[in-house]
């Protein structure tokens, strides 16, 4: 039996960077997956490294963990594949640019200036693929795009090197309180103990706080993607839409990633996704109308990863509201590759110093009390 | 050629022997059935062209070829629609096909549906395979079938197994010049076949397949014992660099080289579907997992003919037509005794057709030197990444192919690892020391062929718009 000092359940990005974070601070870290690591949302998602249109309540993590970004090579000894050339939110019309300015405008009161409002000129330097048709957009210059496999894998290697272990292909099938320790059970038959426990488990995380007593409604989710084979390079930034679902970029090698959220469907228990073709091609009009240079481009392939969404589509990061000793972070609904850096901080934070600096209230797990017992 | 109706009881994918028997049988007994096929006419890779090929002296392709038309006559007359020019980029679990025909997607639901998908040539990774001048043997052999064409110049054909001699025979058959055989069938193999020669010479391979050898070992110089080989040219290749045995390196002169050792079950549409599948240690291949009838793991699916495993195409007419029964019986129309008593024929005809396989597979396994290349030779073509770069990643802890897409990008090009999914499973099994069993196999996705945004944006979305574009 293996007793560390904290056991982290779920190796994905969230899971490896509290494994990370943990380490760093000398704390004895064990990692257990069901897979392997990245298997999931975290190896297989769009890769945008964006603050922009996040809810108010992530913009003080966005904007943290957006600095860590922009030094990801001295923390995990990678770059990770991170290039940071601005995400762009476009608008078609005056009636979206307005909305554009008032979320501007909002942040601005609140203190942040990373979102801005350009014109159709810089619109179309920026892009200048765009369709003609659209007016303006919503900016953040400073944010980009990643290598999701090779990002969650640099933190696995990072966390490993200084001292986390990490155990692939065993499902946690019991936990259990034993004395001043969590005892946790495994599918191959391990027993492992630690105080400390951490819920990273992505689409099946409320598994864990169900056996915790504190039951969530958790949806696990199928984002589709699809990507094209090369086409010369002709776009820098990553550009997502106001009025449609859209995320689009083009990789340094040429090939354009499509996707945005819309969703096919997801069978977590068989680790398993049907694509949902009326939603692709509901995805390839809007790719038609906005860059019009990629109506005969070839598309060679679609996927979806499976993740959680919580109702209020915003995470649970925090201590448990029922166990000492329990911590969760999870249910980033189809956007929490940018807060991976951060989170795994705080979440080592709580840990270690029993607080953070960051306003992680929004994210408590308490919030879906009600609606767990109405359920 | 009919328009499509807007749903099928059955659905073929795929015009080569299996598909053909199939779909000929299954619309005979009264299914409502297609034949979706990529190609412009029927037959399939063995059969290719066998309606319209230029190659008109029946002498050069051989009267194996000519068979294929006693598939197409019936398969005419049966009733089953048949919709050439149609390629199939996705299959559900629901039984949904994506299909792009002219230039416009749609979705075409089936009751059940018959995968022909075939055999591809299972890929012959060496230093320099991907310079101009070098190709797969199947390849030229499509060019033979299709146009009468023949690769001109010094010619050199390297590999092992059935098809690389049936290659040269009617390369020189057509009057082609071939310079040299290098035959690279490992001296081994000779004595782990011979337990299983008894077989083999009872079936009716052996007279045809002497009689093939004799007289293309009578034109052409045949190199054997060869251990390693090299394709080495100024932007096409110029020349090939083989050893036999431990000897030294050699080197001849070449305009050509036609690689071929083998070829192996085309999974990509069954994979992407879902269907279950398992290393075939036998054809050193993943296989989809099939019962006697060619079901798969996903209901009403099945697959027929080498895409569920290489077993030749007299075998595959014969699974057409099992897979068929089998579909009849899963739709209600034949119950269970009478499939069984109707595919009696078949599967002792079946039988008859695999007899002496497991020779041929032994005799011809490919030596483990050509199928993990060393370091410096490239593995996946679409985003050029070398074996070193597979070993390093497998170092560092990355344990599968999946990871290893990933990771290096290999196997996320066009050609959706066709051309680099067995060498990357055997580089990863070999650098981790166990069984490719144990390393797995990409996870595909739709579309298994590429499909232009123009298609995917053209999908009808409702039953009712299905119906516009189908009257359109």
């Amino acid at each position: 039996m293996s007793s560390p000092d904290v056991i982290v359940i779920g190796g994905g990005l969230h899971g490896c960077s509290a494994a990370l974070h943990l380490s760093l601070r000398g704390v004895k870290v064990l990692v257990l997956e069901k897979d392997h690591i990245g298997r999931h949302a975290s190896g297989v998602n769009a890769g945008g490294v964006r603050q922009l249109g996040r809810h108010v309540a992530e913009v003080p993590l966005t904007v943290a963990s957006m600095a860590l970004w922009h030094g990801i090579r001295d923390l995990v000894d990678d770059d990770c594949g991170f290039e940071s050339h601005g995400q762009v939110k476009v608008a078609e019309t005056e009636a979206e640019l307005a909305i554009c300015q008032a979320r501007a405008d909002q942040l601005r009161a609140l203190g942040f200036t990373h979102e801005e409002v350009v014109d159709q000129a810089e619109l179309r330097r920026l892009v200048p693929a765009i369709a003609e048709h659209c007016v303006g957009a919503l900016v953040s210059r400073r944010d980009g795009a990643a290598i999701p496999y090779r990002t969650t894998f640099a933190f696995k290697r990072k966390a490993e090197s200084l001292g986390a272990r990490f155990v692939e292909g065993v499902t946690v099938t019991k936990i259990a309180r034993d004395g001043k320790n969590w005892a946790v059970e495994t599918s191959d038959g391990a027993r492992h103990a630690a105080p400390i426990l951490v819920n990273c488990a992505g689409a099946w995380a409320d598994r864990i706080a169900a056996q915790l007593g504190e039951p969530v409604p958790l949806e696990a989710i199928a984002p589709m993607l699809m990507i094209t084979a090369r086409v010369p390079p002709f776009i820098k930034p990553v550009v997502g839409a106001t009025g449609r679902t859209l995320s689009f970029k083009q990789f340094p090698n040429g090939t354009v990633l499509i996707g945005g959220g819309l969703l096919g469907r997801a069978y977590r228990d068989e680790n398993r996704t049907d694509l949902d073709f009326a939603q692709i091609r509901t995805n390839a009009r809007t790719v038609w109308d906005l860059f019009p240079v990629m109506r005969s481009a070839t598309i060679v392939r679609a996927w979806a990863g499976i993740e959680a969404r919580m109702p209020d589509d915003i995470p649970v990061i925090g201590p448990s509201g029922t166990e000492e000793g329990v911590y969760h972070a999870f249910g980033f609904s189809a956007h929490g590759f940018q807060l991976g850096p951060i989170v795994g901080r705080i979440t080592a934070d709580l840990i270690t110093q029993g607080q953070t600096d960051l306003p992680i209230e929004p994210f408590r797990i308490q919030r879906f009390r009600r609606d767990a017992v109405a359920a | 050629m009919s328009d499509l109706k807007p749903r099928y009881d059955l659905a073929v994918i795929g015009a080569g022997p299996a598909g053909l028997a199939a779909a000929t049988l299954a619309a005979q007994r009264g299914l409502s059935t297609v034949l979706l096929d990529e190609q412009r006419a029927p037959g399939g890779q063995i059969y290719r062209a066998v309606t319209q090929t230029p190659v008109k002296n029946p002498s050069v392709l051989g009267s194996d070829y000519w068979h294929g038309a006693d598939l197409v006559g019936p398969f005419r007359d049966s009733g089953a629609d048949y919709a050439p020019g149609s390629t199939v980029w996705s299959v559900s679990r629901s039984l949904d096909i994506g299909l792009s025909r002219d230039g416009a997607a749609r979705v075409l639901p089936a009751r059940h549906i018959i995968l022909a998908t075939g055999a591809i040539e299972r890929p012959f990774p060496i230093p320099g395979w991907t310079l101009p001048g070098v190709m797969g043997a199947g390849a030229a052999q499509i060019l033979l079938k299709t146009s009468g064409l023949v690769a001109s110049g010094n010619v050199v054909l390297a590999g092992t197994g059935p098809l690389l001699w049936l290659l040269a025979w009617q390369y020189l058959r057509a009057g082609a010049r071939i310079d040299v055989i290098l035959d690279t069938t490992p001296r081994e193999n000779w004595r782990q076949a011979m337990p299983h020669m008894g077989a083999f010479a009872r079936s009716g391979y052996v007279a045809k397949g002497l009689k093939l050898l004799l007289e293309v070992r009578r034109k052409v110089k045949v190199i054997g014992n060869v251990t390693s080989l090299k394709a080495e040219g100024d932007g096409r290749v110029q020349s090939v660099l083989y050893r036999q045995g431990d000897g030294a390196e050699q080197r001849l002169p070449a305009d050509t080289l036609l690689l071929h050792h083998g070829v192996i079950p085309n999974i990509n549409l069954a994979n992407a579907t879902g269907c279950a599948q398992n290393w075939d240690e036998a054809q050193r291949c993943w296989v989809p997992t099939v019962d006697a009838w060619g079901a798969t793991s996903v209901e009403g699916v099945s697959i027929a003919g080498d895409g569920a495993g290489i077993g030749g195409a007299l075998a595959a007419e014969h699974r057409g037509r099992l897979a068929a029964l089998d579909a009849l019986h899963r739709l209600g129309v034949l119950d269970r005794a009478t499939r069984d008593r109707d595919a009696a024929p078949h599967r002792e005809a079946l039988d008859k057709a695999q007899r002496g396989r497991e020779f041929l597979d032994t005799l011809y396994s490919p030596a483990k030197d050509f199928r993990v290349p060393q370091d410096e030779t490239i593995v996946c073509r679409c985003e050029e990444v070398t074996a070193k770069q597979v070993r390093d990643a497998v170092k560092l802890g990355v344990s599968g192919p999946n990871q290893t897409k990933s990771f290096l990008r290999c196997g996320m090009g066009p050609c959706q690892g066709r051309l680099c999914g067995p060498t990357v499973v055997e580089v990863i099994a070999d650098a981790r020391g166990v069984s490719p069993a144990e390393v797995g196999y990409y996870r595909l996705r739709p579309p298994v062929k590429p499909i232009t945004l123009a298609e995917l944006a053209s999908l009808p979305k409702a039953e009712d718009e299905i119906a516009a574009v189908m009257h359109h």
